[in-house]
């Protein structure tokens, strides 16, 4: 089923655009209306009470400003006050994901519980099938002995009533690293050496207490308050990400205040020509597979969490390098601020000399409606270089390996596989396939489940945006004629 | 039956605001309402435009001829069985 972005998600991009009118009104002299702004007098609350919602809004806002909740030393700075720290560093926000321990319900340890809806049956499936002997019958009900209880999900699995639940804790399922866990107060806390900075806890915490350092204001005030020449790399999943034709989008930013705006497919297509020669290359050398690595939360995790796979890891940089190593060639004073869908290209940013800043397009959509800028009535505005069909199609699933397929035919026998979405179980089938060997001998990863067009940072709809990738991808040209 | 017509606003604003989301409807409307309305993806309707207030922020949607302000998928859905609902009494 096609879920549509829950209140904490979409209250994040709210925040953004009040962060951003507050930055072009008053360059925050007013900014500590803005969790009132959001969470009015009158209105219904969602937290226990409307002076709390107020309290983690306004972390959620420090971290729209670049400044992480966790950076807090005395609880009465305001926000005002935040914004003039980051209007005044010279120094970039640096990637970080954290908690806002406030915001963080402590959720319960996950685990297996017995419902009302027990019967007490004479079966007892449960009791029968738990390995370990911690059901027993309390009132006519199954009751779980918490110490024995080893959290294997049998007795949920087999109880005919449906009437064993499993209580997960969402930041935690959904990181495939185990990077998040509790203190001894039930409260997350990120371990920074492990963590991927993928996205997927921010994504799924229900209390939208997971922020990350947002560089928005360290590039509007490049665009508003220099003169310096910003250039906007605007990743390949950008398509589909914003109301209006792409011309109307290249005119938008320009207006915005970008100097000049690039396609990040154009690096994309060098991408597909130089994994597709390296994969050549690596398969005559006898190699058993090959696996891409375009996307720095699969290449991170590789690194830390599978080394074993780590020989079989591509060695051709990703779009964003090649896009990037072009624009400081022709244009070497320019800022180039790289747009995209990934919270993980923060990271691979800053070991790359050549991408200065990385905005989501949750930030640039946030920018674009502080300034009142509406996408359709912008001049229409080509890109200077234009991008191929291979190339284009990086952000969807499958893409990456069928782009540089579409180049290695003829040249090498070549078997794509797609691993779709970086869970805990496709991590373990990459340390088989690392020591095991794989029958296919190309494999794509994407950290995000169906590919870019539906990580962290989008604005639209993954099912929408894909159509439309798909459709920009038909009218490109393809790469082989290219040559 | 003629079909409820439900319009999305794809103003910028409206867009990044959360209507790209209530777009989920094109795809898997609820069982009860999804052959009974037809979806419409419309240019900017200049309600956040109108200075009076009456209607506070987008994202904008029209569910008939009703109003939908601050919109979310869950708020549109609960408006369309109300029209729907009204029109069959």
């Amino acid at each position: 089923m096609l879920i549509p972005k829950n209140n904490a998600n979409q209250m994040r991009s709210l925040i953004l655009i009040k962060i951003a009118e507050s930055f072009l009104k008053d360059r925050f002299a007013s900014a500590d209306r803005i969790p009132l702004e959001l969470r009015p007098k009158g209105e219904p609350h969602s937290r226990c009470c409307i002076y709390k919602d107020r309290a983690v809004l306004k972390y959620r806002a420090m971290a729209g400003m670049g400044i992480s909740p966790d950076e807090e030393t005395d609880e009465v700075t305001s926000l005002r006050e935040y914004g003039e720290e980051a209007l005044a560093r010279k120094e970039k926000a640096r990637s970080k994901l954290a908690v806002i321990d406030i915001a963080c319900s402590a959720c319960v340890k996950a685990q297996y519980m017995v419902t009302n809806a027990c019967r007490g049956c004479f079966a007892r499936p449960c009791q029968v099938n738990c390995p370990k002997g911690a059901i027993s019958f309390v009132n006519g009900q199954a009751h779980i002995d918490p110490d024995k209880c080893v959290n294997c999900g049998k007795c949920h699995e087999v109880c005919p009533y449906h009437s064993i639940i499993r209580i997960p804790v969402p930041c935690e399922e959904a990181c495939p690293v185990d990077a998040i866990k509790k203190d001894e107060f039930g409260v997350e806390h990120i371990d920074t050496e492990k963590c991927i900075s993928c996205g997927k806890c921010l994504m799924s915490c229900p209390f939208g207490a997971i922020v990350e350092r947002s560089q928005m204001i360290d590039v509007l005030k490049l665009i508003k308050d220099t003169d310096k020449k910003v250039v906007a790399m605007l990743a390949p999943a950008f398509v589909g990400q914003f109301p209006n034709d792409i011309a109307n989008v290249v005119g938008a930013l320009k207006k915005l205040g970008f100097a000049d705006v690039v396609e990040v497919a154009v690096g994309a297509d060098i991408t597909t020509r130089k994994e597709a020669a390296e994969f050549v290359e690596r398969m005559e050398e006898g190699a058993n597979f090959m696996t891409t690595s375009c996307c720095p939360a699969y290449f991170r995790a590789a690194k830390v969490h599978i080394p074993e796979i780590e020989p079989f890891v591509s060695h051709t940089k990703t779009p964003m390098y090649y896009t990037a190593e072009l624009l400081k060639q022709e244009q070497p004073d320019c800022v180039s601020v790289f747009v995209g869908p990934c919270l993980a290209k923060r990271v691979e940013a800053e070991y790359d000399p050549n991408v200065d800043y990385v905005l989501t397009f949750e930030e640039i959509g946030a920018m674009l409606v502080a300034d009142g800028i509406n996408i359709e009535e912008c001049p229409a505005e080509e890109f200077h270089q234009i991008s191929s069909a291979q190339g284009r199609q990086f952000p969807l699933s499958g893409g990456v390996a069928g782009a540089v397929a579409s180049l290695v035919e003829g040249k090498a026998d070549i078997r794509p596989e797609k691993i779709d979405g970086l869970s805990k179980e496709n991590i373990k089938l990459l340390k088989r396939y690392a020591t095991k060997g794989c029958d296919n001998n190309m494999l794509e990863v994407m950290c995000c489940e169906g590919g870019c067009i539906a990580g962290p940072g989008c604005i639209a709809l993954a099912k929408k945006a894909s159509r439309a990738v798909e459709s920009y991808v038909a009218k490109g040209e393809n790469l082989k004629d290219k040559e | 039956m003629e079909k409820l017509t439900v319009k999305i606003c794809s103003g910028t604003s409206c867009f990044v605001m959360g209507a790209a989301q209530i777009q989920a409807l094109e795809f898997t409307p609820p069982e009860d309402i999804a052959d009974k309305i037809e979806i419409i993806e419309v240019r900017c309707m200049n309600h956040c435009k109108d200075i009076d207030a009456t209607h506070r922020r987008g994202p904008f949607v029209m569910v008939g001829d009703e109003l939908v302000s601050e919109a979310t998928y869950e708020k549109v859905v609960n408006k369309i069985r109300e029209v729907l609902n009204k029109d069959c009494k």
